[in-house]
């Protein structure tokens, strides 16, 4: 304890007395004011910058693009959740599929080097996201713990487009962050990357080498808006 | 590649060789061009001056709270069952580290990127004790493969190139040879997922810590911070006292100017915030988290109000990056953990101005550094006042005050100040120069190793005007006409 009563003593008794603490406006990081179009249009260019790939779905028929998805990255066993409507219908729509579907409700010391080693892909879902730099937030939980999305080589993340806002301070501001913080808060914004090499990029360096961000549409049957 | 070590003491001999060396040049040239011009490019859409007044408000608010937000981050780490523990120095922080690795019979620990950890040589402490401490960053793998440190706070192997990376990579692991990154972060990738799943302990930086949460946030691209901080039993972050904030919103700006100002980036792959160990009913993540918080020289600078500022850096890497002496240099020259214009107002305070007394000096003053800090750090100023420091002429409250003065230097300035301020001496002190100009050596060392020896005028300016003054009004009317 001497340690921390001496830092702090010499921190209160200052030699040059107290000091004064000014006040903050963070007018410059809220109100952007951007519609739900332009908003997407932000997400979608910003995360594609960095290689996120942005697949787009109705809420009706999202599972369909999944399993195209999984088609399409050669998928053979996949992590995810129970209880969360995203893992759950994931589950259901999935069930005749080729997929093998990995259970992630177990102590990871049971399990690490299969995760590490067999499983190809992790499905997350999101609690929104951040169009000013095209970042996902995901509060891990039991259901879907903090290591599915980092260690398979694809992570896939379901995201509802309504659910898409300005800034990572208006995240912060409007869900109330600071009254209660989960064990692990991440922004993820695309596949994991390094430029330690000569500043060449590469992608896929400790974690996922490729992230797909299924964004579903609420109130619309087409398969893309795009299309 | 033969080992080099570098130390503050030799900075004018290591300076002399780096700009000898042209692989060194061109690395960092090309390095830092690419940086520089990222980093205007992704600020082009934003009230920049604005986004920087809030950041340095952010952080002078942390410091004038200092001492009540580290309290209350102590006791909201530990409300979130996470152990706070403080550090006088670097190696108490080392013996404190190594208590938590023998607690659970640690052999092998894996590291994120953490500065504070190269300043107080945590690996080589850990490795005397028999631990293992590997480098998991790709640049500080690297680096540590090839047994040196790293040259940039935020690029450690900046200073190598593919082929030297190739090398490395071939003669420590025994990877095939090749120029393809793709193939060699691939290997690198595959080495190190064994390692975080052997490792007994995971150590890690903090990029912010905040005080009303009780929460460590670490920013990263390559998810090895990530890894860290999840897969090993045991985690333990290590941060200097000055890195805490008082709010969650706090956040937010500090996270955009520094990936913008670091690399240019919107944002980084990963912002992992962290505020407690793995909770009953989880199925991953660490069982013990430890925050170690080091001193190690932070509450000294903190004493001065002019060199509180330097406790502002949010370690972005800017200055160095836009510094034109270390672009020249390279980031080993310096000899120090903090290379570049903020390794030279910090250093000086974590090793004392004796070891660091060059590193003042080590700067044109073109004020760059200044004009890019994201948090509007004076850095130009706070260079000078080392210089005064250095020297006896500033306020004696740095380790190592008036390590450079000598008597000579001393009286001579004091008589050059007592010539300025008496017009009489001044002009019959220049009047002799220009008369004696003959005199004058033409090597004045180490001066002259640079530059040619200045001349004194046959007549100085002020004679000259003089003269001028004389002969308009001899032919005054003449002069009016021409005008």
């Amino acid at each position: 304890m001497s340690a921390r009563n001496n830092i702090l003593q010499r921190l209160r008794e200052r030699l040059d007395g107290p000091l004064s603490a000014p006040e903050s406006d963070f007018a410059v990081v809220t109100n952007r004011g951007w519609g739900p179009e332009e908003r997407l249009a932000r997400f979608e260019r910003l995360i594609g910058s960095v290689h996120g790939e942005v697949v787009h779905a109705s809420r009706e028929s999202w599972t369909t693009a999944l399993a195209e998805v999984l088609a399409d990255k050669g998928v053979r066993r996949l992590a995810l959740g129970k209880e969360h409507p995203v893992a759950a219908e994931a589950r259901r729509a999935l069930a005749d599929a080729e997929v093998e579907l990995v259970d992630v409700d177990r102590e990871i010391e049971t399990w690490q080097q299969e995760q590490f080693e067999t499983v190809d892909a992790g499905l997350t879902s999101t609690l929104g996201a951040i169009a000013e730099t095209g970042s996902l937030w995901l509060w891990p939980t039991p259901d879907e713990p903090r290591l599915i999305s980092l260690v398979p080589s694809l992570h896939i993340a379901v995201l509802d487009a309504e659910t898409l806002e300005d800034t990572f301070f208006d995240v912060v501001e409007k869900h109330g962050w600071a009254k209660g913080m989960p064990t692990n808060a991440l922004l993820i914004s695309g596949p994991s990357k390094t430029a330690d090499i000569e500043q060449t990029l590469a992608y896929g360096v400790h974690g996922p080498r490729e992230l797909v961000v299924l964004v579903r549409h609420a109130g619309t049957t087409q398969e893309s808006p795009d299309a | 590649m033969s080992v080099q070590t570098f130390t503050p003491r030799e900075f004018h001999r290591q300076a002399h060789d780096a700009l000898g060396n042209p692989q060194i040049r061109a690395n960092f040239r090309k390095a830092m061009d690419g940086l520089m011009t990222k980093r205007r490019d992704v600020f082009s859409d934003w009230d920049l001056e604005t986004l920087r007044e809030l950041g340095a408000n952010i952080r002078l608010r942390a410091l004038a709270k200092l001492p009540d937000l580290l309290e209350q981050l102590e006791a909201n780490c530990e409300a979130n069952g996470i152990r706070v523990h403080w550090a006088e120095d670097g190696d108490e922080a080392c013996r404190i580290i190594r208590g938590i690795c023998d607690s659970h019979g640690a052999r092998s620990v894996i590291k994120g990127k953490s500065m504070v950890s190269e300043e107080m040589h945590l690996n080589a402490h850990l490795e005397e004790a028999g631990i293992e401490a590997l480098e998991s960053d790709l640049g500080e793998y690297l680096v540590q493969l090839n047994e040196q440190t790293p040259s940039h706070i935020i690029m450690p192997a900046i200073h190598l190139n593919t082929d030297e990376i190739s090398e490395i990579l071939h003669d420590k692991t025994g990877t095939e040879r090749s120029r393809d990154v793709d193939y060699m972060t691939a290997a690198a990738r595959a080495q190190l997922r064994e390692r975080f799943m052997a490792a007994d302990v995971g150590v890690s930086g903090v990029n912010f810590a905040v005080a009303e949460t009780g929460t460590l946030c670490l920013v990263e691209n390559e998810g090895n911070g990530r890894m860290t901080t999840t897969v090993p039993p045991v985690h333990i972050a290590v941060t200097g006292i000055e890195k805490v904030v008082e709010h969650l919103r706090d956040v937010p700006p500090l996270y955009a100017l520094l990936t913008r100002s670091a690399t240019g980036q919107h944002v980084t792959t990963y912002f992992n915030m962290i505020s407690s160990p793995r909770k009953e009913g989880e199925h991953d993540g660490p069982k013990e988290v430890h925050l170690v918080l080091v001193d190690s020289g932070r509450s000294r600078i903190y004493q001065d109000d002019e060199l509180l500022d330097t406790l502002r850096c949010i370690r972005c890497g800017a200055c160095m990056n836009h510094c034109p002496v270390y672009t020249r240099v390279g980031g080993h020259t310096y000899g120090t953990t903090y290379p570049g214009p903020i390794g030279s107002i910090l250093s000086p305070h974590l090793m004392g101005l004796e070891e660091t007394k060059d590193l003042p000096t080590a700067s044109s003053l073109c004020g760059a550094c200044g004009e890019v800090c994201p948090v509007k750090i004076p850095i130009p100023d706070l260079l000078v006042r080392l210089r005064r420091e250095s020297v006896g002429e500033g306020r004696g409250n740095v380790a190592g005050a008036g390590v450079k003065r000598t008597r000579k230097e001393a009286a001579a300035w004091k008589g050059f100040e007592w010539m300025a301020t008496h017009p009489g001496v001044w002009r019959s002190g220049t009047a002799l120069a220009g008369k004696l100009q003959a005199l004058m050596p033409a090597k004045l060392a180490p001066w002259t190793d640079y530059r040619t020896a200045p001349k004194p005028a046959r007549a100085s300016l002020h004679a000259l005007v003089k003269q001028h003054r004389r002969r308009q009004q001899t032919d005054g009317s003449e002069g009016e006409n021409r005008s």
